[in-house]
């Protein structure tokens, strides 16, 4: 179990000062002119050595991904773009980190756009979100009071200027290229890569985009060192993480805990265990809305962690755990997944938005049983068909949660539609 | 994605006044010299915030919509699309405490149905719709990110979490007071910390800054 002293986010319940002093007392603002003096190419190298991938769902490396940005500042300005988009379902760790460790993301947005050239950078915040934004705003006006950021920001000579631009109420604007689009003041629909945000993205200029957790994590690795984040979790997953786990659970929360902690220890020792026992347990859903489900076999034993989930065809996503007890509906819980995202699709690739409407009726009469035993392969040839096919990854979220549903529930799907038929005969004999 | 729907009333005209309009160019100055359109998020929020008064929620006319895209110099079109796009944005009148519930999975899973119900039995009106007086508007909403608090709602800006049916109840005769109802956890947790008592985070913090 991870120890407290090995906690970065030690306000994130909001039980202390979220903002400047008390924010200096947890150790935020610590030497970060000393951190600057080590230059761009340090930087870069200690956050590749500590082995931290990105927290937003995909995992990728986040030392790597800033060391794309261009080398030398050219006619184009660099740009880092902060997504706190927040809308996974699941999903609630970045508001914590908004509202309750700001001085964390504002430090670490200075460190990040240091480090890639960018002398502005900007937080994406979803719009619903209001007091989060608030919060963060009022530790960026403290911030610039103090010096920290601005001109010659923390002394260091860098001048840096951090904005929030607010959302308004759409899940794609999450995807990096439609959150980008989403700035720039048109509706979010994602871009075609290539280019990559590192040679194109903001107004054209090379732009990292990157998840709030992942940026707020940055400096306090910077000051303890590498070797210190990437000697927890275990080899290629390393580091602590956030957890939120919610649904069928005594206490439902938000925690940091070291990555590749056992599934079962992280709901049993912070959140009381499953409702009625672990033996009520049917399923959980490790990642957010998007990854695969497991049912209770795989949760017996797995590890949370990027490659623990992928090899049982999940993935940690988001680290936002959903737990459905036995008196679930499974098949109602997948389907309104589905819903959301035939709500959520921007429209543009024909495959996502025809697609999440086929799927989000198929499951619907899953629901009831009114489906065929055909149409489940129908279903899942249908998933097969959206997935891979569209500019972002909407699609293939769209899918993943209807392959996991047939993949460990068949029977379920089979029985329903069993018992539908055998109904109208039931009422005859 | 939009789905609003019912009669759009006619507004004849929009400006932002003294105190609007200020902000305005505050956002406007955010965004660097000829990428004003940046701002048209923002800009469309406080016209929706400017149109809110003591007897509906904001909204936003076609009229404040062409003014945005005027101070911006944007085609207008450009403006709707954005307007019509993002789901925060409404383009009919709402009532002045806009109740939205989330009925995603982990609100779901914890009993959102009940708060749907608990919602309609206090306004009496059904999802989607407007109360006569204009007090109350009914949607359900998808994952707002406070899973760990589920179930809950957001009505204007703030959140309502760990609700019950009683709860929830509660804070609608609040409102139809006049009054504020304490917003976050109903539950008596701080945050988002189990309920039950901390699990991590016991030791005395220990900043080396400090």
């Amino acid at each position: 179990m991870l120890k407290d002293k090995d906690r970065i986010f030690t306000n994130i319940y909001g039980l202390h000062d979220p903002f400047l002093s008390g924010a200096r007392a947890r150790g935020d603002w610590d030497g970060t002119k000393e951190i600057l003096e080590r230059g761009r190419d340090k930087i870069i190298d200690e956050m590749k050595a500590s082995g931290l991938r990105g927290r937003g769902g995909a995992g990728f490396g986040t030392g790597l991904k800033w060391s794309f940005m261009p080398k030398e500042i050219g006619a184009r300005p660099h740009y880092l773009v902060v997504n706190a988009d927040e809308g996974e379902p699941g999903t609630c760790k970045d508001r914590e980190i908004l509202r309750h460790e700001p001085h964390k993301l504002v430090e670490g947005c200075l460190i990040a756009s240091f480090a890639m050239g960018a002398h502005a950078a900007y937080i994406y915040v979803r719009g619903e979100f209001y007091r989060e934004t608030q919060a963060l705003q009022r530790a960026i006006d403290e911030a610039y009071d103090n010096g920290l950021i601005g001109k010659n920001a923390c002394g260091s000579g860098w001048d840096f200027d951090l904005y929030v631009h607010r959302g308004a109420g759409a899940y794609i604007c999450g995807e990096e290229t439609a959150l980008i689009e989403s700035l720039e003041g048109k509706k979010g629909q994602p871009r075609l890569k290539p280019p990559f945000p590192a040679n194109s993205g903001l107004y054209g200029c090379p732009t990292t985009v990157n998840n709030v957790e992942s940026i707020a994590v940055a400096p306090e690795i910077l000051r303890r060192g590498p070797a210190w984040f990437a000697g927890i979790g275990r080899p290629n997953n390393v580091g602590t993480k956030l957890f939120n786990i919610s649904g069928h659970v005594n206490n439902p929360c938000t925690v940091e805990e070291e990555m590749s902690i056992p599934l079962k220890e992280l709901i049993e020792r912070h959140c009381g265990g499953v409702t009625g026992g672990w033996d009520n347990l049917l399923a959980v859903i490790p990642g957010g809305a998007s990854v695969p489900v497991l049912p209770k076999s795989i949760c017996d034993t797995v590890l949370m962690d990027f490659d623990a989930l992928r090899e049982v065809r999940s993935g940690l996503g988001t680290a936002a755990v959903m737990v459905m007890d036995k008196s679930t509906d499974i098949v109602a819980a997948i389907s309104r997944l589905s819903a959301f995202y035939k709500h959520e699709s921007c429209g543009q690739c024909t495959p996502c938005r025809e697609g999440t409407g086929w799927m989000a009726r198929m499951m619907s009469r899953m629901v009831s049983g009114a489906a065929t035993p055909r149409e489940i392969d129908l279903l899942e040839q249908v998933t097969r068909q959206v997935e891979g096919h569209t500019i972002c990854a909407l699609g293939d979220a769209a899918a993943w949660p209807i392959q996991g549903l047939i993949r460990h529930f068949r029977p379920e799907l089979e029985r329903r539609i069993a018992a539908a038929k055998s109904r109208p005969l039931a009422a005859a004999e | 994605m939009s789905t609003q729907t019912g009669a759009i009333p006619e507004v004849a005209s929009f400006v932002f006044t003294p105190d609007y309009l200020a902000q305005a160019q505050a956002v406007i100055a955010k965004y660097p010299a000829g990428r004003q359109a940046s701002a048209v998020m923002p800009l469309l929020d406080l016209a929706q915030r400017q149109m809110a008064s003591d007897k509906s929620g904001g909204w936003l006319p076609r009229v404040a919509m062409d003014y945005i895209a005027d101070m911006l110099d944007m085609p207008a079109i450009r403006v709707y699309e954005v307007a019509t796009f993002y789901t925060m944005y409404k383009t009919r009148p709402v009532g002045k405490h806009h109740v939205e519930i989330c009925t995603n999975l982990p609100c779901w899973l914890r009993g959102s149905d009940k708060i749907v119900a608990a919602c309609e039995k206090a306004t009496g009106i059904k999802l989607g719709e407007t109360s006569a007086d204009g007090m109350f508007t009914l949607s359900h909403a998808e994952c707002l990110g406070a899973c760990v608090n589920a179930p809950m709602i957001q009505i204007g800006d703030d959140y309502f979490e760990d609700l019950d049916e009683t709860s929830t109840a509660s804070i609608l005769s609040e409102l139809k007071l006049g009054n504020k109802p304490k917003t976050g956890s109903q539950i008596g947790r701080k945050t988002c910390e189990p309920a039950s008592g901390l699990t991590s985070l016991t030791e005395p913090t220990k900043g080396r800054g400090a």
